[in-house]
């Protein structure tokens, strides 16, 4: 029995008795497809080789590990800024905790509202995205994700949205298995910022599907994690139009198991798009950022920044490409990974990959890892800062490049100020 | 104050000795310059009192106060007192030049016990103390060292002595990169920190900051030693003639 085989085998046992869920024949045909694409192509293996650096088991098995909810004891993130809040429990909609979903220059609806209306403007996106997303490389989760998912958010922008709409995540049942799918939709000349933060689940699968038309801004500001146990496979699928602007930045502080994965096309001319993660890690903290980016149109920009703090036996990982395509001229790709390994134990795996077929681009990537500066260590020690709190300074220093990507200063002031909450925390 | 008895030096990785046997005793309220060409350990001699890795003391003591300090930590020899205004100093991304300020003032009182300062206090103090050195307030805020011309990385360095209020301060080749203004406000400040319970150890190699600066003793440093010392005439000697007659004179 070849490998394809024997996957598809395991995959028809992990999913014996699971079914979609009912809803209107478009999404139910939707949903059906998806399932077909995770059956032929079974779930990821670590013998796939974008599963390479990291174990799939626990986010594939049947049973959830439980993860107790974690009280870090300090205000929510993002709590400063005036946002439309949209709360998630264990991955179900709450709309008592959540505002009322109304506002200028968009509409909101709930995934587990519009699966029963017979038609929907979602239905050209809802797992469109995600499917486009499955070439050349699979993603099975995220496509297990269009076929099973039951709630999530449904965004169409028509206008400048001046409030950002935060999702909150909140953990409660420590079994909990939440699958959310979000679709946001922005029309021609549109902008909206959407924020996530907060533990979602044990174990969480999340899918965001963003068409951005053209002359339209999304700007997307999440941070996941902190002191848990929780794992968590998400994915964000974005088609981008001319003159458009898509800039999405993570900062993960610690998790189990934590796999980012963005798979974007630009399309139209004159794009812009930037995805930035910053992230620390711990002990079993294990992070994996795997992005693709793909350019088909002229004159586009793509910029990577992915930075890692690593220590106490950490692991990062990178695996991110830049294909350009034939017509794709004047492309300008950049590509960033970098690792801050805090002692000998950690360690980080990088894979970044350029794929180039026009002839006037310029294209780069860097991918590097080392240990603290030791300059900037004395310097700061001769100043009279310990040991401990110059390598805080040292690390914010490292992920300022990464952070730097979040225009807003509101927004990256949040970021920061987390950051060194959670690092002197950990000093205890 | 600062007194280095016999103070051997070696380069941790490889054997190469640095200082071969330097003495000098630095009284408060003194300026103390050191001279030297290219390559006779000045620098070598300010990390080693500073706490920088990568140095072995093979022979000799050096202490602050009566406090060995060869046996403390960087930021513990900062908590005692001693300041070394860097070279070249370095850019920290990401930290905010007042941030990074503020934790090491606080972090060097908390070590000698004393109340750390209100955040408050310390923008009165730092708004006031660089004011002084023409520090706008947009360059506190940015992050430490970042964009700085090279003077305004030696006024930053100043602002930071002034703010620490170290006892020991070390001038490593302060005049380097800055002009002739630069020169003169960076003098400034070193000079209103002048007082009967701080010493400096000015190092340099031309005798033009040493115009600003005025020195009570001037040391000449060749090979690992101190070769020569005497008052501030010697650097004006050392201006006219270079160090050629000097080294000859001891050969």
């Amino acid at each position: 029995m070849g490998f394809l085989e024997q996957k598809q085998e395991a995959t028809a046992a992990l999913l014996d008795g699971v079914s979609v869920p009912a809803g209107a024949g478009w999404i139910t045909a939707i949903r059906d497809a998806a399932m077909a694409r995770v059956v032929d192509n079974g779930l990821p293996h670590r013998r796939d080789e974008y599963w390479k650096y990291t174990r799939p088991d626990t986010l594939t098995a049947q049973e959830v590990t439980p993860a107790a909810p974690f009280d870090h004891g300090e205000a929510p993130m993002f709590d400063e800024i005036d946002r439309l809040k949209v709360v998630f429990v264990d991955g179900i909609f709450d709309a008592g905790l959540s505002d009322d979903l109304e506002g200028e220059g968009f509409t909101i609806e709930c995934l587990s509202d519009i699966v029963s209306k017979d038609i929907h403007w979602a239905k050209d996106l809802y797992g469109q995205l995600e499917a486009n997303g499955q070439t050349p490389v699979q993603r099975p989760l995220a496509a297990l994700n269009t076929a099973l998912a039951e709630d999530g958010i449904v965004i169409r922008v028509t206008g400048q949205v001046n409030r950002p709409v935060s999702f909150i995540y909140k953990h409660e049942d420590e079994n909990s298995d939440a699958i959310l799918h979000h679709v946001i939709k922005l029309e021609e000349g549109a902008s909206v910022t959407v924020l996530e933060n907060g533990p979602a689940a044990a174990r969480f699968n999340k899918v965001m599907e963003v068409d951005v038309a053209d002359k339209a801004e999304f700007h997307h500001v999440r941070a996941q994690g902190r002191d848990h146990e929780r794992r968590a496979a998400t994915h964000i699928f974005g088609r981008i139009g001319a003159e458009s602007v898509f800039k999405s930045f993570t900062l993960t502080v610690n998790g189990v198991l934590t796999r980012n994965e963005c798979v974007l096309e630009l399309l139209g001319d004159d794009a812009v798009v930037h995805v930035a993660g910053a992230c620390v890690g711990d002990g079993d903290f294990h992070h994996d950022d795997t992005v693709f980016i793909t350019h088909d149109a002229v004159n586009c920009e793509s910029r990577q920044v992915f930075k890692k703090v690593l220590r106490n036996g950490a692991t990062g990982v990178f695996q991110g490409k830049i294909l350009v395509k034939p017509d794709a001229q004047k492309t300008d790709g950049y590509q960033m990974s970098q690792s801050l390994l805090l002692d000998d134990d950690s360690q980080f795996l990088a894979k970044p990959e350029l794929e180039i077929y026009a002839d006037d681009v310029a294209c780069s990537h860097g991918s590097t890892s080392g240990a603290t500066d030791e300059e900037g260590m004395f310097y700061l020690r001769a100043r009279g800062v310990p040991k401990d709190i110059a390598t805080d300074l040292m690390t914010l220093a490292f992920l300022a490049e990464a952070v730097e990507e979040v225009e807003n200063e509101a927004l990256a002031e949040c970021i920061l100020t987390r950051l060194e909450g959670w690092l002197e925390r950990r000093r205890g | 104050m600062l007194e280095i008895k016999g103070l051997k030096v070696k380069l941790e990785d490889e054997d190469k000795q640095i200082l071969k046997g330097v003495d000098l005793k630095v009284e408060a309220g003194k300026v103390h310059a050191i001279m030297g060409p290219n390559g006779s350990g000045k620098s070598t001699l300010s990390y080693v009192l500073s706490g920088r890795d990568g140095y072995e003391v093979t022979e000799g003591e050096a202490s602050l106060g009566g406090e060995d300090l060869l046996e403390l930590e960087a930021e513990e020899r900062a908590a005692l007192g001693l300041f070394l205004a860097f070279q070249y100093p370095v850019e920290i991304p990401g930290v905010g030049n007042m941030t990074f300020l503020r934790t090491a003032v606080n972090a060097q009182r908390k070590a000698r016990g004393e109340e750390e300062l209100s955040a408050a206090d310390f923008l009165k103090e730092i708004r006031a103390k660089a004011k002084t050195l023409k520090i706008d307030a947009d360059m506190l805020k940015r992050p430490v060292n970042v964009g700085f011309s090279g003077g305004e990385k030696k006024r930053n360095e100043i602002l930071q002595m002034a703010m620490l209020e170290p006892k020991m301060c070390i001038l490593d080749e302060t005049d380097s990169g800055l002009d002739v203004d630069a020169m003169k406000l960076v003098s400034e400040g070193v000079n209103a920190l002048r007082d009967e319970g701080r010493g400096f150890l000015v190092i340099t190699h031309y005798q033009r900051l040493l115009d600003h600066i005025k020195p009570d003793v001037v040391h000449i440093m060749a090979d690992g030693r101190i070769v020569k010392t005497g008052g501030p005439e010697l650097a004006l000697e050392v201006e006219n003639n270079g160090y050629a007659d000097i080294l000859a004179e001891i050969a």
